[in-house]
């Protein structure tokens, strides 16, 4: 099986960063989420995230809160997120689950990682886990051989970037700016520095994300990131159907690919 | 003991109660709670911060507050019971002690403005006030649903120069509302400082909250002691996020032989499925920064609270309260949305108190707890607001308007 430092190396042996897209599972359904996603995968993101769509996503903008909103008002139910995880590997794709944590919390953090491990599922991003609270993801995660992806943020202090840094595996993610997630027009001035300074903690691969939608934007921070998260776009782009979201992946593929040489 | 004393009931240095609280949020906000923390260390050990926050509370917010024997009140309940009247407090709950710790927090750390949540007002106004007051610009979200319920509320807010804006995602409702103020807070961090109204959330509000609270049940400690000559069997406080009934047990947590006993919103009752009783019926998850009971479904999905009083309409509860029930040093149980409108219809009319239905719960946990005491029992109530803002839910419960009577 391949894992997370995979992703990243291949790319970097391409001398471009990693496009990771994101999707919450069941949007617009369960069976659409797997076809967009797997759309997604086709069209050149060489990672997906799968979202699970939760009842108070407090680090989301308006674009994913709806599109969260429509998942659990069609049926979503958190045993879907195994199967839509499932349906990308069995297409060939790579896959994390982006999730808050009470949802994992409650189905038992240790069953949550062994379904995922068991779906084909390579780590879980963990948005308002920090690792200071992770003991348990931190055993769960290293028995079933997943990938540990946490966040560190503008705000994030030296000595927090290094800690979480050695908490994570797989890659680590940056967030551009101070705020929630949905499409911005210019790539944060704070992003760069953010990555350098991440750079000075760990050999670990970063990816950036927070308003990311275009193939410009990600060529430049692929400029200086090893990855370009992408999440609303994909969400917007889903209403206007499949064709939309492959032209957006290919869009954003074709930027990976156009950025100033991947660092480091 | 001061009201800023360390305890041996505080969290540890990560604000965990025994399992419950911690830190559950972003990465982006630790360093601001890291921040609040770090000035709040300082902050109760400087005089001249708590020598300023006590005169805020003498010469703008009333206190200290009375304790009034209820009498009459207390017939029907079989013992007997005395109020702390946290109503009596300026702008009318016990919110007033909170907010003024918090925005005092706010100056110290140089930041100018306030953003808060708030469900049926109170904590709104209360924020809104001390802003005025202090100098500070203050934003509060309130759910959509809300800002029609408590429209007066809405205008109180605005003509205290604060603004309101209506938060019209997920359920809109209070817990909307305070993850809108989150998303903003993660945004604007910089400049703004969250005034949490409750002793929830990520360390170190549970604790701070509780700390500005304690006032309450110091006084409470000491106007009993000198009124009746002996401590009260039990003490008897509402419980939505828990502030009030935080701030008024902790005067009483080293006396053993006082029972500290949590009354939770039981809306139409446990067995319908549309009440708030998170420490009744909830179960072990994190909601809004902290580890504590909350009221989810079987997917971790946070549902929502229901009760006939819009401040304890709320999924989730203060780590604290988890921690205290778990050790079994405090007790809750449930009273339904009836038995609270009864006992806000019996205080006002046995008292001349009109009680907010908030506090109305606490009354109908005396009423509960009363006969098993006996006549030689003693209870102490924190009335923790007045009734004003509730006067239109209780003109369409009890029909006021078309002649009826409570």
């Amino acid at each position: 099986m391949s894992t997370l430092s995979d992703v990243f190396a291949a790319a970097k042996a391409e001398s471009r960063a990693a496009l990771i897209g994101y999707l919450p599972a069941g949007f617009p359904t369960v069976d659409g989420s797997k076809e967009y996603l797997r759309s997604m995968v086709e069209a050149g993101c060489d990672l997906v995230e799968v979202g699970l769509p939760f009842s108070d996503p407090v680090m989301d903008g308006p674009t994913i809160q709806a599109a969260a909103e429509q998942a659990r008002s069609a049926g979503f139910r958190v045993r879907d997120l195994f199967d839509v995880v499932a349906s990308v590997a069995d297409a060939g794709g790579r896959a994390v689950v982006m999730t808050y944590w009470n949802p994992v919390l409650r189905y038992g953090v240790d069953a949550f990682a062994r379904d995922l491990a068991a779906a084909g599922g390579l780590g879980i991003i963990t948005p308002d886990l920090v690792p200071d609270e992770a003991g348990d993801w931190m055993a769960a995660s290293a028995a079933y051989g997943l990938d540990r992806t946490f966040l560190v943020a503008p705000s994030s202090t030296e000595e927090r970037i290094a800690m979480t840094a050695r908490a994570s595996s797989g890659f680590l993610y940056a967030t551009a700016v101070m705020g929630v997630t949905g499409a911005r027009d210019v790539v944060s001035s704070a992003a760069p520095e953010l990555v350098a300074r991440v750079r000075e903690h760990t050999a670990l691969p970063v990816g950036v994300g927070l308003g990311v939608r275009s193939g410009a934007q990600a060529a430049e921070i692929a400029g200086f990131a090893d990855g370009v998260i992408v999440g609303s776009a994909f969400v917007s782009a889903v209403a206007e159907g499949d064709a939309a979201v492959r032209a957006l992946a290919a869009d954003l593929a074709q930027g990976v690919r156009s950025g100033v040489a991947a660092t480091v | 003991m001061g009201q800023f004393t360390p305890t041996p009931h505080d969290p540890d240095a990560r604000g965990h109660f025994g399992p419950w609280g911690g830190r559950f949020v972003p990465e982006a906000l630790i360093a601001a709670v890291d921040e609040l923390a770090a000035e709040y260390d300082k902050a109760r050990l400087d005089p001249e911060f708590v020598n300023e926050f006590k005169r805020l509370l003498r010469d703008f917010a009333g206190r200290p507050s009375l304790l009034t024997e209820a009498p009459k009140f207390a017939e029907h309940a079989g013992t007997r019971v005395w109020l702390k009247r946290e109503d009596l407090n300026h702008t009318g709950s016990h919110k007033i002690n909170n907010v003024l710790g918090q925005a005092l927090l706010t100056k110290r750390m140089g930041k100018k403005r306030v953003i808060a949540e708030t469900g049926a007002g109170q904590h709104g106004v209360a924020t809104a006030t001390a802003c005025a007051l202090l100098g500070l610009d203050c934003v509060v979200y309130m759910g959509e649903v809300d800002t029609e319920r408590q429209a007066l509320n809405v205008a109180r807010m605005r003509l205290l120069g604060a603004e309101v804006i209506p938060v019209k995602s997920g359920s809109r409702t209070l817990k909307d509302a305070i993850n809108e103020a989150l998303r903003d807070w993660v945004t604007n961090v910089d400049e703004t400082h969250y005034l949490l109204g409750t002793a929830a959330g990520p360390h170190p509000f549970p604790l701070l909250v509780r700390d500005f609270h304690r006032v309450i049940g110091i006084e409470a400690r000491e106007q009993i002691l000198e009124k009746a000559g002996r401590l009260p069997d039990a003490v008897v406080a509402c419980v939505g996020g828990g502030s009030n009934a935080i701030g008024i047990f902790h005067g009483f947590i080293d006396d053993a032989d006082v029972r500290l006993v949590g009354v939770e919103p039981g809306g139409s009752g446990l067995d319908s499925g549309s009440h708030g009783a998170t420490l009744t019926a909830g179960t072990p998850g994190s909601l809004h920064g902290a580890m504590s009971y909350v009221m989810q479904d079987e997917d971790g999905q946070i549902t929502e609270a229901h009760s006939i009083s819009a401040g304890l309409d709320y999924p989730g509860v203060g780590p604290e309260h988890s921690h205290l029930k778990d050790i079994g040093r405090a007790e809750y149980f449930p009273v339904t949305d009836a038995e609270a409108m009864e006992a806000f219809a019996l205080l006002s009319r046995t008292e001349g108190i009109i009680p907010a239905i908030e506090s109305s719960h606490a009354l109908a946990g005396a009423l509960k707890l009363g006969p098993s005491l006996g006549p030689d029992g003693l209870l102490v109530v924190n009335l923790s607001g007045r009734g004003d803002k509730d006067m239109d839910t209780a003109v369409k419960y009890f029909g006021l308007a078309d002649g009826g009577q409570a």
